[in-house]
């Protein structure tokens, strides 16, 4: 295969050449990869939205209008208005700030204890191997569902009692998300420890005399980052349709705060005769978890020097 | 109007002084309608001579209507009434089997295996209330041509009551005596004054099974009788073939008691599906004349409709949907109790905030754009028989009012715009269980309270949780571990005694009756549980009916109970199909009476 004969080119031996750090090589490997490029856009638009959204389009999310019901499209509510005349447009921008935020910082709580027990794991060996990964299996053994409802059932007084309902829920499900989806990415890490460990660059930092943390956060652990985001893009979409499902139980967020899961739940009953209304949270939700799986894509492919781009 | 004001114009008519009409014209003047004063007409016994509760039979001879095809989107198991757990057990069961007497939708009885309805004039009722005695019907055959005499009646008392038996219907039989006067007449004997005396061999499950079938299957071995899935019954129809869980099949009896009954030369009763797919069965296919029980969004229903082939029938009975404010402090402890009966709710205890609460919720709108037919707005608590209506509360929606009322009450607005008063926040959760319509609610809600100044929290409780009976779970509507709560309570029957006992004091929901109790509102008041008492033992059916409006107004007075919307029944049938249907009875409860017109 002629894998190497791009790098080779790249690295000519013009001295005065600009070089090129690894990180560099990824975005332009990345860019590469067009859909995944289009997914970046188009996750930063929804973002955008989100954000600066209900700040621009500044109509109330629970005016109630009656004589505005279950209207589809228009100049005044351009995405059409629920069965209570409030405005979708408004709700949709409102409910993507906590349905976004609620997949990232779940995915971030995944990966952060995912990545430590693959880690320690992977570098420990031996008895503390053998013990976290047996922890790990447990883990996947739980029946998810059943669990998170007695982990709600059990936390939740206590903790929006703490800090507020919405922040109570919000710390809730971010925690019981992540704490459940961490497991495929502790062992993704492990895996990539133990055979990174042996390679000759960490004999070599080792021979130089690094010491057991250089090695792991300078050496080891940026190369076995690339799986790690892979599983990372795909937990943000996870998060997100777990957060719709607890919404859909009653047991997320109070009922009168517009998650895109919500949205959806709320406008199931009348699919046939207002489509719009499942429509356009139902187009968010999948907008964003297809761009993030695409952005995930093309990180991997990015991030993995032996893949050959072509194109 | 005083009591004794009543009673004098219901001696006037009795006398023949007064017109019936006119005495009509004369409640009508005081606010009472029409069907309440005629009610009080006839509980008074002056009622005319043929009193129409249920619709004139028009057919001339028995038979020769085709064949009834009934949908019921939960299939039937078994069929003795004795064992029907549900509704549709109890109504696959009154296909073949009858009750002495049956209720109309008007909340009065009618006779079916009995020749007339007890009643002081004509001595079946006793005067002190202790018993009642029924004349059976003479000439009633068995379906296999056997007699029905007073033995099977007091033997269904014996099977129901027997404990090895096991019987679902016990509680109407357990605390009675039974006695055989002769052949065609029992006496029903109780052991205290009883006002509501047509509990036992009344209604639903009131069904007389015969005792040469179940007499030996009347112990342990009950479950094994093969009448079980085989019934031999009294009724129209007779049994033709039964798969438990999906279809019934039974025929028109040739010997039917009543004349030129039934219509329909053969039955079918479905089983199965769901409420969506049954609606569009019978009113958009027309596959099936009549279903059970729809559970649908009144919008979906009009646009079914409106292929014209089927109608929707609406029957009003006593079930509402409703709000209550917890009278006590659901976060506070007590002895390791929340919502304990020693503490007071903190802002509730003001009777302005209450009344403001009342002010804030729209039930016109909840009528039109989200319950529909399925929930006319109600001031009441109390709503059916009409003879228990209260026509003295009203309600109104105000935010405006309701704003005056907290000002003048001192609870002034804060920064946030909550209003608050000696370091006590409006700031309420509201719970329900999770469902479409309740949502919508307290949406509504939600914004009313809000431009008031009261900032509604929302919970909604997924239902199996909400409605379960789990003392160990927080969320539960029997604990009430919120400041207000929504839901809709049901009237099992045509009379009030059993749902208006949701507010007496002995029946607060605490930890020491493990949340059983069925106040769950805790509200007290001592003039209501006197009433209530009184009410238990009042044989007068005027001054009874009085005191349950009463305590309608006392308790709805309050505001810690907000009535929202009535309940009634939902059923599709064809719109040439005549069924005669109650809210109080089952819906097979005059199936012989059925008809097709063309």
């Amino acid at each position: 295969m002629a894998g190497s004969t791009l790098a080779s080119a790249s690295a000519s031996p013009a001295a005065e050449r600009r070089h090129i750090g690894p990180w560099q090589e990824a975005w332009r490997r990345f860019r590469k990869h067009r859909l995944a490029v289009i997914s970046g856009v188009v996750l930063l638009a929804l973002i955008l939205a989100v954000v600066i959204g209900p700040l621009v389009w500044a109509v109330p999310i629970d005016e109630i209008d009656f004589t505005a019901r279950l209207q589809g499209p228009s100049w005044e509510h351009p995405l059409g208005t629920d069965d209570l005349g409030q405005d979708l447009l408004a709700r949709i921008l409102y409910g993507g700030r906590i349905s976004l935020a609620v997949g990232f910082a779940a995915m971030a709580v995944a990966i952060f204890v995912g990545v430590l027990v693959g880690a320690v794991a992977g570098m420990a060996g031996g008895k503390v191997d053998v013990a976290l990964m047996w922890l790990t299996d447990l883990f996947l053994s739980l029946p998810q569902l059943p669990l998170l409802l007695l982990i709600i059932y059990l936390f939740r007084d206590t903790l929006t009692g703490l800090v507020g309902l919405e922040l109570g829920v919000f710390i809730l499900i971010v925690a019981v998300i992540g704490g459940f989806r961490w497991m495929p990415v502790a062992r993704l890490v492990r895996a990539q420890f133990l055979s990174l460990r042996e390679k000759e660059f960490v004999e070599a930092a080792r021979a130089l005399g690094a010491s057991r943390g250089r090695l792991v956060l300078r050496h080891i652990l940026p190369n076995a980052l690339g799986p790690v985001i892979v599983a990372a893009s795909i937990d943000v979409a996870a998060a997100i349709l777990a957060e719709s499902t607890l919404s859909f139980l009653g047991l997320g967020f109070p009922p009168d705060v517009p998650t895109w899961g919500r949205l959806l739940f709320d406008a199931k009953d009348n699919l046939d005769f207002a489509p719009h209304w499942a429509l356009f949270p139902g187009m968010a939700i999948f907008l964003t978890v297809l761009s993030i799986n695409y952005i995930g894509d093309g990180l991997r492919d990015a991030l993995d020097p032996r893949r050959i781009i072509s194109a | 109007m005083t009591e004794d004001d009543l009673r004098g114009l219901i001696a006037r008519v009795k006398d023949g002084r007064l017109s019936r009409r006119g005495f009509v014209k004369r409640m009508a003047a005081v606010g009472l309608t029409a069907p309440m004063a005629t009610q009080i007409l006839a509980i008074a016994g002056a009622a005319p001579a043929a009193a129409q509760s249920v619709p004139e039979y028009k057919p001339t001879r028995r038979g020769g209507g085709g064949q009834l095809k009934i949908l019921y989107w939960q299939a039937a198991t078994l069929l003795n009434p004795h064992f029907a757990a549900g509704t549709t057990n109890q109504d696959a069961s009154r296909v073949f089997y009858e009750p002495l007497a049956g209720w109309a939708t008007d909340g009065t009885l009618v006779p079916i295996l009995a020749a007339e309805i007890p009643s002081v004039e004509n001595g079946g009722l006793a005067s002190d209330g202790r018993s009642v005695t029924w004349k059976l019907k003479r000439g009633v055959k068995w379906h296999d041509g056997q007699d029905f005499s007073a033995d099977d009646v007091v033997f269904n008392w014996e099977y129901s009551k027997n404990p090895a038996v096991a019987t679902v219907t016990s509680g109407s039989y357990r605390d009675v005596n039974v006695v055989k006067v002769d052949d065609y007449t029992v006496r029903v004997e109780f052991p205290q004054p009883t006002p509501f005396w047509a509990d036992a061999f009344v209604g639903g499950t009131g069904q007389i099974v015969p005792k040469h079938q179940f007499k030996d299957y009347a112990g342990a071995n009950s479950r094994d009788a093969p009448a079980n899935l085989r019934p031999v019954g009294t009724s129209a129809y007779k049994f033709v073939s039964f798969a438990p869980g999906d279809n019934l099949r039974a025929e028109l009896n040739p010997n039917y008691h009543m004349n030129n009954r039934p219509y329909f030369d053969t039955l079918e009763v479905k089983g199965g599906g769901d409420a969506v797919s049954a609606a569009r069965a019978v009113l958009q296919t027309g596959d099936y004349d009549y279903a059970w029980n729809m559970q649908v969004e009144d919008e979906i229903l009009k646009r079914l409709e409106a292929a014209g082939r089927g109608k929707i029938n609406i029957v009003d009975g006593g079930s509402i949907e409703f709000v209550q404010l917890n009278a006590t402090d659901p976060n506070q402890e007590v002895d390791g109790e929340r919502a304990s009966i020693r503490t007071q709710h903190p802002a509730f205890r003001d009777p302005a905030v209450r009344q403001a609460m009342a002010l804030l919720i729209d039930r016109n709108a909840l009528e039109q754009f989200i319950y529909g037919r399925g929930g006319p707005a109600t001031a009441n608590f109390l709503n059916n028989p009409p003879r228990f209506r209260s026509p003295n509360m009203r309600w109104e929606f105000s935010i405006q009012k309701a704003n005056e009322l907290l000002d003048a009450a001192g609870w002034a607005r804060g920064r946030d715009g909550i209003r608050a008063k000696d370091g006590v926040r409006l700031k309420f959760v509201y719970q329900t269980s999770v469902n479409a319509p309740r949502q919508r609610t307290q949406a509504i809600y939600k914004q009313a309270a809000q431009r008031a100044g009261i900032d509604l929290e929302l919970k909604s409780v997924t239902a199996s949780v909400f409605f379960s009976s789990d003392v160990a779970n927080p969320d539960t509507y029997t604990k009430f571990y919120a400041d207000m709560q929504m839901y809709t309570t049901t009237m099992p029957q045509a009379d009030p005694e059993r749902f208006m006992n949701q507010y007496v004091s002995w029946e607060i929901s605490s930890k020491a009756n493990n949340w059983q109790g069925r106040n769950i509102v805790r509200w007290r008041s001592e003039e209501y549980d006197r009433i209530f008492r009184e009410a238990q033992g009042e044989l007068d059916p005027v001054k009874r009916a009085a005191m349950f409006i009463r305590l309608n107004d006392l308790v709805v007075g309050s505001n810690h109970i907000i009535p929202l919307v009535k309940r009634p029944t939902v059923s599709a049938s064809l719109n040439n199909l005549r069924p005669v249907l109650s809210a109080w009875d089952l819906t097979m409860w005059y199936l012989n009476d059925w008809t097709r017109e063309a």
